[in-house]
């Protein structure tokens, strides 16, 4: 069930979600249009929420998840009607423009050592670069985070240089550790958690990735942010760990401010 | 005293869920909570907990657990295909069926028997008092939050109640027994890549049975039958985006798996259909072997058989009396 207007669809994702659809790919300009359609959906809900008589009621949404292409948004028919919603869900994303990604900015301390990082050295030889061009690589880009998913907290980033892409291992391995930094494709990612994984491993943040605890801000980052890594050495990266570990380390000490 | 269940034997599968965890998707969290939401609300109801309160009850799903009661009285029932023994001092094992609540007292242990597979429910008055964590106490594994720890209760846990118990407060039991029509076709609703699918395979979604494969858990469950074709093979990996419970995800071999409470937020398949929420807690009775049938409806329809489900409930709760106590 779908219904097309323009370059924007409005499908059923079952009886209690609709995903507005713009676009199949994986495209900057694609995500600007989600973020500007989140945007105003924020505002729309912020507007109805203080009271103020709009022509978009927007009761009964539970959860809005942006995706690389795509924003679904989870409604309670009990509190609202789905048809309705739909149609001021469609006709928001229709007058809605793109917003260019500018979320919040980060810069994520990363140890590159061996031990933490498996898949480096093979990346580096089959590009023809060096080790510390690769790191080189890696840490002089800005990534930004398409969307939450797979796992609680884990980042789809794009913005990997070129030179860099690169398929997934053709056997996953059983257990990718915590933490991990990884690339695969066109994508960047940390693995929050232990788990299967095919992606190529290069490296370790001590920065938790999800912390249940933190009630208001469980995952680290959020779809629209930017990053950058600090390669730190493993010294430091023990060290940071250990202060994680304990509860000691402030995560929103690693966030950027605008002008730097 | 407010009452406490000591797990003397965790059995295999069994989680602590409430009605789940929502918005917290945008960042990859499931929604979790219990697998047969209508059941999980016969075992409260029973246990005398008003419907509202969403309490936090065992899911039992494999091996049941065995339980001590450390504190109490405990006012315990059970909904599902299952049945117990309850040991009290040396007597005698008394037989504990599903359909009613009872009352347990400290020293009591209670064994669960075989299950033949599906969810089950144990509530106790007042709920399970296990932390809440981002809004709920639904288990999800694999972030470690929500029940004991994040994980399924082992032994050695405690199951705090949440509130205390009046031994000589009315006993209820079921006049029927909540069940659901396993011949009927399971409703669903087309999309969202319903277009990615070949005309034949949208028409033979309502025609063809599927059969229910030993590959099913909190995450989802895989069937097996006639092979359900993308327009292109290309067609059979998308740019992920979004799935919820019920969501039935096809890839490249054509088999379709239907995601489940604890799925992921996003993935990769095109989704042919999705089920609807009136229909979604029967999949958490599935067992490995039986046979599922589809019908695509549209949303006035899902919305009417929601309604219905929700007042089949209300009946059959008002359908409780008063029953014996079990001494």
């Amino acid at each position: 069930m779908s219904e097309t207007v323009g370059a924007v669809r409005l499908l059923s994702l079952g009886d209690a979600a609709w995903t507005v659809e713009f676009g199949d790919r994986i495209d900057p300009g694609l995500f600007s249009r989600v973020r500007g359609f989140a945007a105003a959906l924020e505002q729309a809900r912020d507007e109805w929420r203080n009271g103020v008589v709009t022509e978009t009621p927007l009761p009964g949404i539970v959860d809005v998840v942006p995706t690389f292409r795509s924003l679904t948004v989870f409604f309670d028919p009990h509190l609202c009607n789905g048809e309705t919603l739909g149609k001021t869900l469609l006709q928001l994303a229709e007058t809605t423009g793109n917003v260019p990604v500018a979320g919040r900015r980060w810069k994520i301390p990363v140890c590159f050592e061996s031990e933490f990082a498996p898949d480096l050295d093979e990346l580096a030889e089959t590009k023809g670069l060096s080790r510390d061009e690769v790191i080189a690589l890696m840490t002089e880009t800005e990534f930004q985070v398409y969307m939450i998913g797979f796992m609680p907290g884990f980042p789809y980033m794009g913005g990997l240089p070129e030179i860099l892409g690169i398929p997934r291992l053709s056997s996953p391995r059983k257990a990718v550790p915590a933490r991990s930094l990884a690339i695969a494709g066109e994508m960047c990612a940390i693995y929050p958690w232990e788990s299967p994984g095919g992606w190529r491993l290069l490296g370790r943040t001590p920065l938790p990735m999800f912390v249940a605890a933190e009630a208001e801000s469980p995952s680290l980052l959020a779809s629209g942010d930017r990053v950058n890594w600090e390669a730190i050495g493993r010294a430091r990266f023990l060290e940071m760990e250990q202060e994680a570990l304990a509860g000691h380390l402030d995560r929103f000490a690693f966030l950027l401010d605008e002008e730097e | 005293m407010l009452g406490v269940i000591e797990v003397i034997d965790g059995g295999i599968g069994n989680t602590i869920q409430d009605s789940g965890r929502t918005g917290f998707r945008h960042i990859g969290l499931a929604v979790s909570g219990y697998l047969d939401a209508y059941l999980a609300r016969c075992a409260n109801a029973l246990a005398g907990n008003p419907d509202s309160a969403n309490c936090a009850c065992v899911e039992i799903r494999a091996v049941g657990p065995r339980l001590l009661i450390r504190e109490g009285p405990v006012r315990l029932a059970l909904a599902g295909e299952i049945s117990a023994s309850l040991y009290r001092n040396d007597d005698e094992a008394r037989k504990i069926r599903a359909w009613r609540s009872f009352t347990a007292f400290p020293e009591d242990e209670i064994e669960f028997d075989y299950l033949p597979g599906g969810s089950s429910y144990l509530a106790v008055r007042g709920g399970i008092d296990s932390p809440v964590q981002l809004g709920s106490r639904s288990t999800y594994q694999h972030a470690l939050i929500g029940g004991i720890d994040g994980r399924q209760i082992m032994t050695g846990n405690l199951l705090p109640c949440a509130t205390t118990v009046d031994p000589a407060e009315p006993e209820k039991s079921a006049s029927t027994i909540w069940s659901y029509n396993r011949a009927a076709p399971v409703r669903v609703v087309l999309g969202p890549q319903d277009e990615l699918f070949q005309k034949e395979t949208i028409a033979q979604l309502e025609t063809a049975s599927y059969r229910v494969t030993p590959q099913i858990d909190r995450m989802g469950m895989r069937l097996e039958g006639p092979e359900l074709m993308h327009v292109l093979p290309s067609a059979a990996d998308i740019v992920s985006d979004c799935v919820t419970p019920g969501a039935i995800q096809v890839p490249g071999d054509g088999q379709p798996i239907i995601l489940l409470a604890d799925c992921q937020t996003v993935g990769g398949y095109p989704k042919i259909a999705t089920v609807i929420r009136a229909d979604l807690p029967r999949l958490g009775q599935c067992h490995p072997e039986e046979m599922l049938r589809f019908q695509p409806v549209g949303l006035p329809r899902a919305r009417l058989a929601f309604l219905e489900m929700e007042t089949r409930w209300s009946v059959w709760a008002r359908g409780m009396t008063r029953a014996e106590a079990i001494r």
